[in-house]
């Protein structure tokens, strides 16, 4: 295994932007979040790439006389990232733009909630009764269980 | 469970990503086609700044397609969020240090940005950069004063034509020398404003229809009604 060095220390840091953006894509609960996730998650990928093109003491892929002077870092990397970031972007207005939309529409960007109001909303404009779900049971309550407290049915 | 799940496969996914670049070897990446470039570039394309060589020389069929991305996330954002009633209420202002401060920055950050895209060639820097340090000019301007919109009929008014023009230097390229997008007009002298042929030209293109497609995502979003209301 890599030991405790500068490049175990890229290597962790960006491994681990896309880490916490993939926790946070599955375990959040509010769909800002989310693409706030994406967006950590993102960074670290584009980390990755650039530490794919490092060199040991390599400059920058810019000459600054007709020939190189020094040994250079790797340049397609860079410009895959450049663009990357870019497109990012985009896709995050994209992103935001349905949201402003979701919020108008709902009044929430949580997704238990906004799953709640959906389907109340797709049962009313078929015009059937909404589904029944763990929040809101159809039917009767069912009784207590004999000779439990009353604070505990109620919770 | 589901959060005991998704931390699992997380910790997998961190594993193998970090097993994989542990077997790498650090600092000395096997770079076939990045050596070609690096020593072919500067004699076939001229441009000081490889990655721009690379961006819009080499690759300058994938930059069309990222540009094509683009437009569609904007278009896309202008159909998810429509058009503004001509009564709703704006946001309010945003105040005289922030006005004052827009005003003083706009200049700057259009020099810059203008600057960054001319010289994308020759110094860190091109295109994409620069057409994003344009668009903050007005991101900057809309935030400080979200009741003067921006005019959409211009912003994609210039969207189009650099889009139309890079696409046209491309065909005239492949008219002139038979290779979609090849650089054409010589090389000149590496290191001056006006040498490595086309590829100025094509980086103008690209930092306007960057600046203008994000400005435009930002007119908006910032002209979008906060409420039903």
């Amino acid at each position: 295994m890599i030991g405790f060095s500068l490049e175990t220390v890229l290597y962790v840091g960006a491994i681990g932007l896309v880490a916490i953006g993939a926790v946070g894509l599955v375990m959040s609960n509010h769909l800002f979040r989310m693409v706030l996730a994406l967006v950590i998650a993102e960074a670290g990928v584009n980390l990755l790439l650039v530490l794919a093109g490092f060199r040991g003491d390599a400059v920058a892929p810019i000459l600054t006389g007709p020939e190189a002077s020094a040994v250079m870092v790797d340049p397609v990397p860079q410009v895959l990232v450049l663009t990357a970031i870019v497109i990012g972007v985009g896709v995050q207005a994209l992103a935001v733009g349905v949201l402003l939309r979701v919020y108008r529409a709902y009044g929430t960007l949580d997704v238990r909630e906004l799953r709640l109001r959906m389907e109340l909303d797709i049962a009313e404009s078929a015009g059937i009764e909404p589904p029944g779900s763990q929040h809101a049971p159809a039917g009767e309550r069912p009784l207590p269980p004999a000779g439990a407290p009353a604070e505990e049915v109620k919770s | 469970m589901r959060n005991l799940a998704s931390l699992l496969f997380t910790a997998g996914l961190a594993f193998l990503l970090l097993v994989i670049a542990s077997q790498l070897d650090f600092g000395n990446p096997p770079m076939r086609v990045g050596e070609a470039i690096l020593s072919e570039a500067p004699a076939e394309v001229g441009a000081a700044n490889i990655v721009t060589a690379v961006l819009l020389g080499y690759r300058g069929f994938d930059t069309l397609g990222e540009l094509s991305i683009l437009f569609a996330a904007a278009t896309a954002v202008g159909m998810v969020l429509g058009r503004r009633r001509a009564d709703a209420p704006h946001d309010p202002p945003g105040g005289f240090i922030l006005s004052a401060g827009a005003d003083l920055l706009f200049p700057l950050l259009l020099v810059v940005g203008l600057y960054v895209v001319v010289h994308g060639h020759l110094t860190p820097g091109g295109g994409f950069q620069g057409g994003v340090i344009l668009a903050a000019a007005f991101f900057v301007a809309v935030l400080a004063r979200p009741e003067r919109s921006l005019n959409h009929m211009a912003i994609s008014l210039i969207e189009g034509l650099s889009g139309a023009s890079f696409i046209l230097i491309g065909l005239w390229a492949l008219v002139e020398d038979g290779a979609f997008l090849q650089p054409l007009l010589g090389r000149g002298t590496m290191g001056e404003l006006l040498s490595a042929g086309t590829l100025p030209l094509l980086s103008a293109a690209v930092g306007l229809k960057v600046g203008s497609e994000l400005a435009g995502l930002m007119a908006h979003l910032s002209d979008t009604e906060a409420s039903d209301g």
